[in-house]
């Protein structure tokens, strides 16, 4: 307490600066135990602290990446539609649109193993492995021709690994190279003998479209509540709805619901309680799951119910990279969700 | 790509137009009204009768004739929207400061939902004591109130190669400048005791992503906050609430959101956010890492492509943003003629460190063409260069800290669009 007053002392009299002054410590806070920052204490730096004991292959790694990582970085990790492609790119850096993957550009592999270990798999970061985060780890560098498949990589070698592109930056040198340069009174008048338009925004026409002048006060007079529902639509509980769409989140990296929805790399499940399997347009699906429409599969909330558990062992060789919904309460809540989507 | 043959105001037109302005002559463009303005000599229903009460909105939003102010996605950019940015309307505000709902967001793996009474930020690594503190801890250290700008790295990004996207709030938007209250980062360092031999510190979120970054311990001690309001009230859930970093003038990845953790240590982490992100590609094939301060920059926000002139010819007001990252911005230039020609902008309010300056060039436009850019200068004596200067040091494979001057080419009927110029 007299640590605080005393404090506060000083920087009551201080208090004509705009900077608060405290020449001793607040007592705030508490002493953080060891499984606290334990944790929470993941990282590690390009020496390779904070590296865990373990290891893996990338044949191990080429199971765990096909089931946890294809679905958006693809089987080879060649990375599916904008998802990061993690292999390819060699000598590409100074070309015209160089291809920047771990194997291409990537200067440290503890970078790859720290970034896997705590923001990886996409939608269920952390839940892997401190074995199966080297297996991938090498599968991305087999995939990369940079190792052999059989090659074990372990807390024990993985310091000895040089990255291709290791001497490939260069701290920020713009103080010496730019300003140097572009410092001091700029031209006023006749900068230039003539100017001429070199390239157009419209030619190339990637802006998304925009409503200017007030769309909203349309949308918001043709909102007026005039729908009914249809009598005949079955009954949807929307309590239980409104949990699935939470439980909706673990599926959203891959499928969209909704006026808008696009296939991404799993298709739109607008309609899909009750639709035949495999029906949506313009997806492509695995062997397995045509091989299951062509047998008349619809997906009934039963049918659904018994994916969901367990994806790959309800439709071995499905693509859905998705290890389940293991609690029952989940799997109908999310089922109910999607009836909301016609 | 094809050249245009471009008609530019002659230097008679800039005098006489000036020197209108000036005098307060009335110009041309002067409306001369032939029969009564029924807004002005009929009754008004409004005028008559009641508006809303108060409570009407707990929490009021824009009126909805406001609506089209809002933030905007280039959906091509990204995969996912949990992992991607959108773009503040700078093209549609005006003063400095942005408001918190149509402030740009930019997530790893979405906008998390974080109770203040499940936060915690835990300070480890060189210290005596590693310490966990809580929401109502942070509020109890003493605190701090700065005007500051965040710009992510990318800002501008899509334009290296050349014009693409049109509008300010596309090629400019992933900015945004707020009040921030917080505490200095300095002092929850000196409360755990921090090693005073510890060169960096590591910061982390909490959400999935993490976004783990290494910032250097002087920077760290000298301006960084750990700050929980912005704009007088609590960070919005999409800006990190309820507790976020803010790292003064360097890019916006730095700022990390729903920061976590705090780990002083002796060397840089060199995350993904910081090596295979956020760099610098040169010509060569070589990168520039660790290139943390957004050098000086600016734009007109209107005119611009989606803020056309609609009142024809006369009196016009020529507005914009400039920033730095190393300072406060000393003074703003504008160019109507691709850049041959340039005349010095008014400044609403003298620069201020690391936060938005507002600037006005106020002519009296005669209808014709114009190429429409604006050169910031800051403190420490550097000119915002041309996107021909950048590309001469840089390459053309360069991704962020694209801070090159931005044309307008505005046309006779007020339309703008964005192009390159030589």
């Amino acid at each position: 307490m007299s640590k605080y007053l005393k404090s506060l002392t000083i920087a009551l009299t201080a208090s004509c600066l705009a900077a608060p002054v405290m020449a001793e410590k607040l007592g705030l806070g508490r002493a953080a135990l060891p499984a606290e920052i334990a944790a929470w204490d993941w990282d590690i730096n390009a020496k390779g602290d904070g590296l865990p004991v373990g290891s893996g292959d990338a044949l191990d790694g080429e199971e765990i990446f096909a089931e946890k990582c294809a679905a958006c970085h693809g089987d080879f990790a060649e990375g599916i539609d904008n998802w990061p492609k993690l292999a390819g790119g060699a000598d590409t850096l100074d070309r015209e649109d160089p291809l920047k993957t771990v194997g291409s550009y990537w200067p440290h592999l503890t970078t790859a193993y720290d970034y896997i270990k705590r923001s990886m798999p996409y939608g269920n970061a952390g839940t892997l492995s401190d074995d199966e985060v080297y297996a991938i780890v090498a599968y991305i560098l087999y995939s990369n021709d940079l190792i052999e498949d059989d090659y074990v990589l372990s807390d024990e070698n993985f310091m000895d690994f040089e990255m291709p592109n290791a001497d490939g930056f260069i701290v920020d040198d713009r103080a010496e190279a730019e300003y140097a340069i572009w410092s001091g009174e700029p031209c006023m008048t006749d900068c230039k003998d003539s100017v001429e338009i070199t390239m157009r925004a419209l030619v190339l026409d990637v802006t998304p479209e925009f409503d200017t002048n007030s769309g909203a006060t349309e949308a918001s007079v043709s909102a007026a509540p005039e729908a009914t529902p249809e009598p005949e639509a079955p009954a949807i509980d929307m309590e239980l709805a409104a949990a699935g769409e939470k439980v909706f989140k673990k599926c959203k990296s891959c499928h969209q619901v909704g006026e808008k929805a696009k296939n991404r790399s799993g298709p739109v499940l607008n309609g899909v309680v009750g639709a035949a399997a495999g029906s949506v347009e313009g997806f492509k699906y695995s062997k397995a799951l045509r091989d299951a429409a062509q047998d008349g599969l619809i997906w009934s909330e039963a049918e659904l119910t018994a994916f969901l558990a367990k994806p790959k062992a309800y439709l071995k060789g499905t693509k859905m990279s998705f290890a389940g919904l293991r609690k029952e309460a989940d799997q109908a809540a999310v089922i109910e969700y999607l009836k909301t989507f016609e | 790509m094809s050249t245009y043959d471009v008609k530019k105001p002659s230097r008679r037109a800039f005098l006489s137009g000036a020197a209108a302005v000036g005098a307060g002559v009335v110009t041309s463009s002067a409306a001369r009204a032939q029969t009564a303005d029924p807004l002005i000599v009929e009754p008004q229903e409004w005028a008559q009768s009641f508006g809303d009460g108060v409570d009407a909105t707990p929490y009021g939003l824009p009126i909805e004739y406001e609506g089209d102010v809002i933030r905007r996605n280039v959906e091509w950019l990204t995969a996912d929207t949990v992992s991607s940015i959108n773009f503040t309307p700078i093209h549609a505000l005006d003063g400095t400061i942005t408001p918190q709902g149509c402030a740009f967001e930019r997530h790893h793996s979405g906008a998390i939902d974080l109770k203040k009474r499940d936060y915690r930020l835990i300070i480890n690594g060189f210290v005596d004591t590693p310490l966990v503190f809580t929401y109502e801890d942070l509020e109890r250290f003493p605190r701090e109130n700065h005007v500051y700008f965040c710009e992510c790295a990318a800002n501008t990004g899509m334009e290296w190669a050349g014009a693409q996207l049109n509008g300010a709030q596309f090629t400019h938007g992933m900015i945004h400048n707020m009040e921030y209250t917080g505490v200095p980062l300095r002092l929850l360092l000196q409360e755990a005791g921090y090693d005073t031999a510890g060169k960096w510190v590591f910061v982390e979120g909490a959400d999935a992503s993490s976004n783990g970054r290494s910032i250097p311990m002087e920077k760290a001690l000298d301006d960084v906050l750990v700050a929980f309001k912005a704009n007088g009230e609590a960070l919005r859930k999409e800006h990190g609430y309820p507790v976020r970093l803010v790292v003064p003038g360097w890019e916006g990845n730095m700022w990390v959101k729903w920061i976590r953790r705090i780990e002083v240590t002796n060397e840089p982490v060199e995350s993904r956010e910081e090596t295979s992100k956020y760099t610098d590609t040169l010509e060569d094939g070589t990168s520039r890492k660790w290139t943390w301060a957004m050098d000086a920059k600016s734009v007109v926000t209107s005119p611009s492509p989606q803020a056309p002139i609609t009142h024809g010819k006369g009196p016009l007001v020529i507005t914009g943003l400039a920033w730095s990252g190393n300072g406060a911005i000393t003074r703003v230039d504008v160019s109507r003629d691709g850049g041959k020609t340039w005349e010095t902008a008014r400044l609403a309010k003298p620069g201020e460190k690391m936060a938005l300056t507002r600037f006005y060039l106020d002519v009296d436009w005669d209808g014709s063409e114009m190429l429409l850019q604006s050169r910031a200068m800051d403190e420490t004596g550097y000119v915002q260069p041309t996107k021909a200067q950048l590309r001469e040091v840089r390459g053309l494979n360069s991704i962020y800290h694209n801070n090159c001057i931005q044309t307008w080419w505005v046309r006779e009927n007020g339309e703008a669009e964005n192009v390159e110029v030589s």
